[in-house]
């Protein structure tokens, strides 16, 4: 499973924050990002990509798609990475303390992976900068369910 | 003194000794984790060994630095990061030196085991690879194969413990009874350490 842009670039305006959304699956993360553009409406503003598996197409994390992904949306506005379990958190977090394996401004973003996703592409299409994807993100946790 | 020339046969003795004992880091990843351990060491240390072959650095540190970078992408697992972040932090620490005495390589490695700490937010006694390499740095000081014992030993104790980091510890009591693979695949870091300092 390749890293994919699900969504466009900007339209006109400054740039959109970018979103990456990382899991061990690849049918994950692609079915994740398509949910979020399809919610967000307007969502296709903003470059979304899926970083899910391995290069080969079974279950884990890849540094080399994580990075692809991120490549891939930055706009210079920052890109917003949201992430499943486990290996994927700290393969993200490892890449970032790398220091030139991400685009600058690519942050680690804490938040439920579905839910996050959908708030972090919502408000990036509204025009919002990273820290209020992020914070949109993050809200995301507050939301109960019963 | 140590130099490049012995870190890359480290690293290299190290790849050889996960190769033999991949099924075995597997057979214990299978009841508490998702039986890919072994695997995914063997095909992180077998990149290592081709960047090293390739392109193999002058430093102790680039050694170290350049065997962590390759764990990260190629491992596929959490043990990726995980022991990316422990070779990268030490070869960061040991500088641009050419050669480094057994007490830097101490301190070094005790700098990558407490990033390793805070990169997955664990500590010693929650069965992780921390609970073979923390016994294992700290007995580096006496001597190659007093680090070899002591991590063996601190690999051993981790099956009575109760996983509280990573999958094995959805298990919660079930984790019980477990040797780790983590703790286990840390202590052959410094079996093939000992191996090569002979």
């Amino acid at each position: 499973m390749s890293a994919q842009t699900a969504g466009g670039t900007a339209g006109g305006g400054s740039a959109p924050v970018g979103v990456v959304l990382v899991s061990h699956s690849g049918p994950v993360a692609e079915s994740v990002a398509t949910l979020a553009v399809g919610l967000a409406g307007g969502g296709d503003t903003v470059p979304v990509a899926a970083a899910g598996g391995t290069p080969d197409g079974g279950l884990g994390t890849s540094a080399e798609l994580i990075s692809e992904a991120a490549r891939t949306v930055d706009r210079g506005a920052g890109v917003a990475i949201l992430v499943d379990l486990g290996s994927a958190v700290l393969t993200v977090k490892a890449l970032i303390a790398e220091g030139d394996e991400l685009p600058e401004g690519a942050r680690l973003v804490d938040a439920p992976f579905v839910e996050g996703a959908v708030a972090a592409v919502v408000t990036a299409s509204a025009g919002a900068d990273l820290d209020a994807v992020a914070a949109a993100a993050g809200e995301a946790y507050g939301y109960r369910k019963e | 003194m140590l130099d490049a020339a012995f870190f890359v046969r480290w690293m290299t003795a190290a790849a050889a000794v996960i190769d033999r004992e991949a099924d075995r880091l597997t057979e214990l990843d299978s009841p508490i984790g998702d039986a890919d351990h072994g695997r995914n060491m063997q095909r992180g240390f077998a990149a290592v060994v081709k960047v090293l072959e390739t392109e193999p650095p002058a430093t102790p540190g680039a050694v170290l630095i350049a065997a962590g970078r390759q764990l990260i992408s190629s491992v596929g697992g959490a043990s990726g990061p995980l022991y990316g972040t422990l070779l990268r932090r030490a070869g960061k620490t040991l500088g641009e030196a050419p050669q480094v005495s057994v007490e830097e390589l101490r301190a070094a490695l005790a700098a990558g085991v407490t990033a390793v700490g805070q990169l997955g937010g664990s500590a010693p006694g929650d069965k992780t690879m921390l609970d073979a390499l923390t016994p294992g740095v700290a007995a580096l000081s006496a001597s190659f194969d007093a680090a070899a014992t002591a991590s063996e030993e601190g690999a051993l104790a981790t099956v009575p413990m109760q996983a509280r980091k990573g999958r094995a510890s959805y298990l919660g009591e079930r984790s019980i009874g477990h040797q780790d693979p983590g703790a286990t695949s840390s202590a052959l870091l410094f079996a093939a350490l000992a191996e090569v300092a002979k």
